[in-house]
């Protein structure tokens, strides 16, 4: 095709030569146009499927995080075994352990399943249940004593086990070797399911809960490293857009070219560019090692993560600080606005939808990071408690989200996997959210001059 | 005095400075505010910032500087000894710190009095379980120089703590009192506003400077501190990475080779998955997509982009992982036993290079189009059909934005951690065996700084180390893939 100076060209036919009937070269020519064409389409219906693939792998896996199985059951809150004295003295009854509780509810399952036929012994029966229950009798009991002598009905949270056995995660077979529970026990579930004493229900414990312990599964939820991530979020929103809109400001309406100026401009773009783990290091050699601040802290996690998002707000704002168009600015240099007025004024109030579309997307790569998290300590079975208040929320050690998920996908028990899933379901869910708004933001705001 | 107190108190006298100083502008005016040289709120805003920028500058500096000196001083208390070893002095002045800690908690709780705090001794009483009551849990019984020397702390902490609270406010009041006393109807008020507000605004400019200063340098002092144990031929050439926690220092082998050697070879796969489909897709969406295809394909790749790296991570953990391993593992579909376990580089490779599609397609998408319309047009023109235009006219006038997108993308895969760090697997080796589980420097930082190990020891600080390879590697890609886009873009504007 380029050696146009061969004449004639070789295999060129001479004669017959039709305008309607395509040659050999020109059919040739057409299918490597078709087949190129099919390589792209094929590439993108790749990326697409990518992203179907892994969206459906996700609601596939963390939908059943959603639901938990609980057992209801009528327990007769034994006087005789947590109240001795029959007094309903706050001090006795706390003396009671929860091991003192368990009996209580094995009697309740054997009555409660005394017309099944199950091979499961008797002594066997509260494996079905969480190892928690005795704690919630405890507590409801402890709360009001004067339950005592009276059939409660309770509902508990089922174990794992039987949890991932009504979703389909756990078979007879898986429980050959499983000493936790017997394939006895969830032919006694199915019947149980059937009377209607074991449901699925919508579990807002995983929302709103607490992380558990490694043998403990069903309770976990990932509430408190919500709140976690909320705190750095703050802290992220409070420094970085300030920080980042006033940085902005300096570089794109003060600066003079010189080499200061320079050097923040090439620190700037490098900084977008850093592996988010060095800024885990940066924040555990400053704010940790050399400022003592306190370890697994939201505000340490929030100060990484400004520094982190710092060059992205940077760059959007920029972006939108350069599309408000000059005129504005000699308009009101015009009328005897100083530089300072016309740019605070004027200008930044024009910019601000680009800047604060910029600001979102920059938290919500921030909610979503881990690694940074990692290495502060925000990591392991700490988000066990709820902050006491805003100065505990910002101090104490929590996790985030996304130290949340990772923590329980390391954990051995595939129950926790599901967790992990769901957790997953929840953080896209915020992101989904803050890019909405940004999206919202731009198409409402943003002005095209 | 707590610092959020002081910081309120500076706040208030700020927010009264500004009314004030309002007040007194105006009424030197007459009342008559067209007399005044600027607005009436510049002098108001001029006296807030000088009662509360300096204070809080001071502050700020107090909060840092004073556990050093604290801890300088205490420091000097210590036995030469202990002073000169840096691990038995850092971890005697963490004893001091816990104790006096404690002691404040348990004054505060009213447990113990301030009085009986400061004078409790050693042998007398049984201050392991006194401070345990109140939740500081001690590690071992508190000898007498601990207990002396926590006391001293707590005594300077709290001299400190007087003098920052009469410094920081003496501070806001002069500051305050000096911008009343300048106020009157001629002072430039507005013009001294904004010299103090670009001064604020330089120095949120510096914040990128600083960050970098505080990476590198961070990033150097803990590298040198991990050489001074470690040789450093032995950390650049080593072929085994084992480091143990149990014998420490000397028993470890911390070779540098394999960790790079993973993270390479990961990176290769995943931009052997990246580069071929984000090119083509951007070549399709770019010059043979329709709008409604385009707009719709587009938003679909870019969500790939900001999905966060731990869901990649789960999705290669439990996901990639485990399918690869029925294709290729024991008894798998292929019966070729491979692969041995789930997590494997080609695991993590495969789902870094999902990751990066979008980065590669959206970045190329870009610089195609920023190809001239003449070219394509001329081109067209000559016969050509439009895949010949695509190959032999726009990727040749693309090429160097294209590698320069590559480069990008390639140090994001050098850099990306939570992947590798969850689907690659942790044993270092230096195979060639995609299907075996390699680990990479990100997944060796992140599991020698979350380990139990002593912070001191080769072991931990090994990962600063890593770190600043990565730091440079990382940096090296990026000046190289800016400056060849940079030079590209000239050519055509």
């Amino acid at each position: 095709m380029t050696d146009a100076t061969t004449t004639p060209m070789a295999g060129r036919p001479a004669k017959g030569k039709s305008l309607l009937k395509a040659d050999e070269r020109t059919r040739k020519r057409n299918a490597a146009e078709s087949r190129f064409k099919a390589y792209g389409l094929a590439a993108v219906l790749v990326g697409v499927f990518f992203l179907l693939a892994l969206l459906w792998a996700i609601v596939q896996n963390g939908a059943p995080a959603f639901t938990q199985t609980f057992v209801n059951l009528n327990v007769e809150l034994d006087e005789a075994r947590l109240d001795k004295n029959g007094n309903r003295n706050i001090d006795d009854i706390k003396k009671v352990s929860t091991f003192g509780y368990n009996p209580l509810i094995k009697d309740a399952l054997i009555r409660a399943t005394a017309d099944m036929q199950t091979a499961v012994e008797e002594g066997e029966l509260d494996k079905i249940l969480s190892s928690s229950v005795g704690a919630i009798v405890r507590d409801r009991v402890i709360a009001n004593p004067d339950l005592i002598g009276q059939s409660v009905e309770f509902r508990f949270l089922a174990s794992s086990r039987v949890d991932g056995y009504l979703k389909g995660r756990v078979s007879r077979e898986d429980l050959v070797r499983d000493k936790n529970l017997d394939a006895a026990h969830l032919d006694l579930i199915d019947l149980m399911v059937d009377e209607g004493s074991v449901e699925r229900v919508f579990n807002w414990d995983f929302i709103t809960g607490l992380d558990a312990s490694e043998s403990r599964p069903e309770q976990a939820g990932i509430g408190v490293a919500m709140l976690g991530s909320l705190f750095m979020m703050l802290v992220v929103l409070v420094l970085a857009l300030p920080i980042g809109v006033a940085a902005s400001i300096y570089l794109e309406e003060f600066a003079k070219q010189n080499r200061f100026t320079d050097l923040i401009e090439v620190n700037i773009s490098n900084l977008a560019a850093v592996p988010s783990i060095v800024f885990g290091i940066l924040g555990l050699a400053v704010f940790i090692q050399f400022a003592h601040l306190p370890q697994s802290a939201p505000i340490v996690g929030g100060l990484t993560l400004t520094l982190m998002t710092l060059p992205t707000i940077v760059i959007s704002t920029r972006a939108s600080l350069k599309s408000v168009p000059p005129s504005i600015r000699d308009a009101a240099l015009g009328v005897g606005a100083s530089k300072m007025q016309t740019v605070f004024h004027h200008v930044l109030p024009l910019a601000m939808p680009g800047i604060l579309t910029g600001t979102i997307i920059g938290l919500a790569q921030a909610l979503g990071e881990t690694a940074p998290l990692l290495l502060i300590g925000m990591v392991g079975y700490i988000a066990t408690n709820y902050p006491d208040g805003v100065a505990s929320g910002f101090l104490d050690p929590n996790s985030a989200m996304p130290a949340q998920i990772y923590e329980w996908a390391k954990r051995a028990d595939p129950a926790y996997y599901e967790r992990a899933w769901g957790g997953i379901i929840i953080l896209l869910l915020f992101l989904m959210t803050m890019n909405f708004i940004a999206i919202i933001l731009r198409r409402r705001f943003e002005r095209r001059w | 005095m707590s610092s959020t107190f002081i910081f309120l108190i500076v706040l208030v006298l700020a927010v009264l400075g500004f009314f004030g100083t309002k007040q007194r502008a105006l009424a030197s005016g007459g009342g008559d505010r067209r007399t005044l040289h600027s607005l009436p709120n510049y002098y108001g805003i001029n006296a807030a910032l000088a009662a509360a920028v300096p204070a809080l500058v001071v502050l700020a500096a107090w909060l840092v500087v004073q556990p050093i000196v604290v801890d300088r001083v205490i420091g000097a208390e210590l036995p030469a000894a202990t002073a000169e070893d840096r691990g038995a002095r850092s971890l005697v002045l963490a004893d001091v710190r816990r104790v006096a800690d404690g002691l404040d908690l348990a004054v505060s709780q009213g447990v113990m009095s301030d009085g009986e705090a400061s004078n409790l001794s050693a042998d007398s009483n049984d201050i392991r379980e006194r401070l345990g009551a109140v939740g500081v849990a001690l590690g071992s019984d508190v000898d007498a120089r601990t207990l002396r020397l926590a006391q001293d702390y707590r005594d300077y902490a709290r001299l400190g703590a007087i003098l920052k609270t009469i410094v920081v406010i003496a501070v806001a009041v002069i500051g305050l009192s000096i911008a009343y006393r300048m106020t009157d109807k001629d002072f430039r008020a507005r013009n001294y506003v904004e010299r103090a507000v670009m001064l604020l605004l330089i120095a949120s400019a510096s914040v990128a400077v600083l960050t970098t200063v505080g990476i590198i340098l961070s990033l150097i002092f803990n590298t040198l501190a991990f050489f001074d144990s470690f040789p450093t031929a032995d950390f650049f050439f080593g072929t085994r990475w084992e480091p143990s926690f149990s014998g420490r220092g000397g028993a470890s082998d911390l070779g540098f080779l394999p960790l790079i050697w993973g993270t390479l070879f990961i990176s290769f796969i995943a931009l052997t998955v990246a580069v071929p489909i984000g090119l083509f897709a951007a070549i399709y969406l770019s010059e043979y997509a329709s709008n409604t295809v385009r707009s719709i394909a587009k938003p679909m790749l870019e969500v790939l982009a900001g999905i966060p790296t731990i869901v990649y991570g789960l999705f290669a953990l439990l996901t990639v992982g485990p399918l690869l391993l029925d294709v290729f593992g024991n008894d798998g579909i292929l019966g070729v036993n491979w692969m041995s376990g789930g997590t494997a580089a080609m695991t993590a490779g495969l789902v870094m290079g999902i990751m990066l599609i979008p980065f590669v397609s959206s970045l190329s998408d870009d610089i195609i189009n920023a190809v001239p319309q003449t070219m394509r047009d001329g081109s067209l023109g000559l016969g050509a059909t439009h895949s010949e235009t695509v190959k032999q006219v726009i990727l040749p006038a693309a090429l160097p934005g294209i590698v320069g997108a590559i480069l990008l993308a390639a140090s994001r895969a050098i850099g990306e951690t939570m992947i590798v760090v969850l689907g690659a697997g942790a044993a270092a080796s230096l195979s060639l065996n995609p299907f075996e589980a390699m680990t990479t420097v990100t997944a060796k930082i992140v599991a020698q700084l979350t380990g139990d190990g002593e912070f001191n020891s080769p072991e931990t600080l090994v990962a600063f180390a890593l770190g600043i390879t990565l730091f440079v590697i990382t940096l090296g890609l990026n000046v190289a893939a800016l400056y060849i886009v940079r030079k590209y873009r000239e050519q055509y504007e």
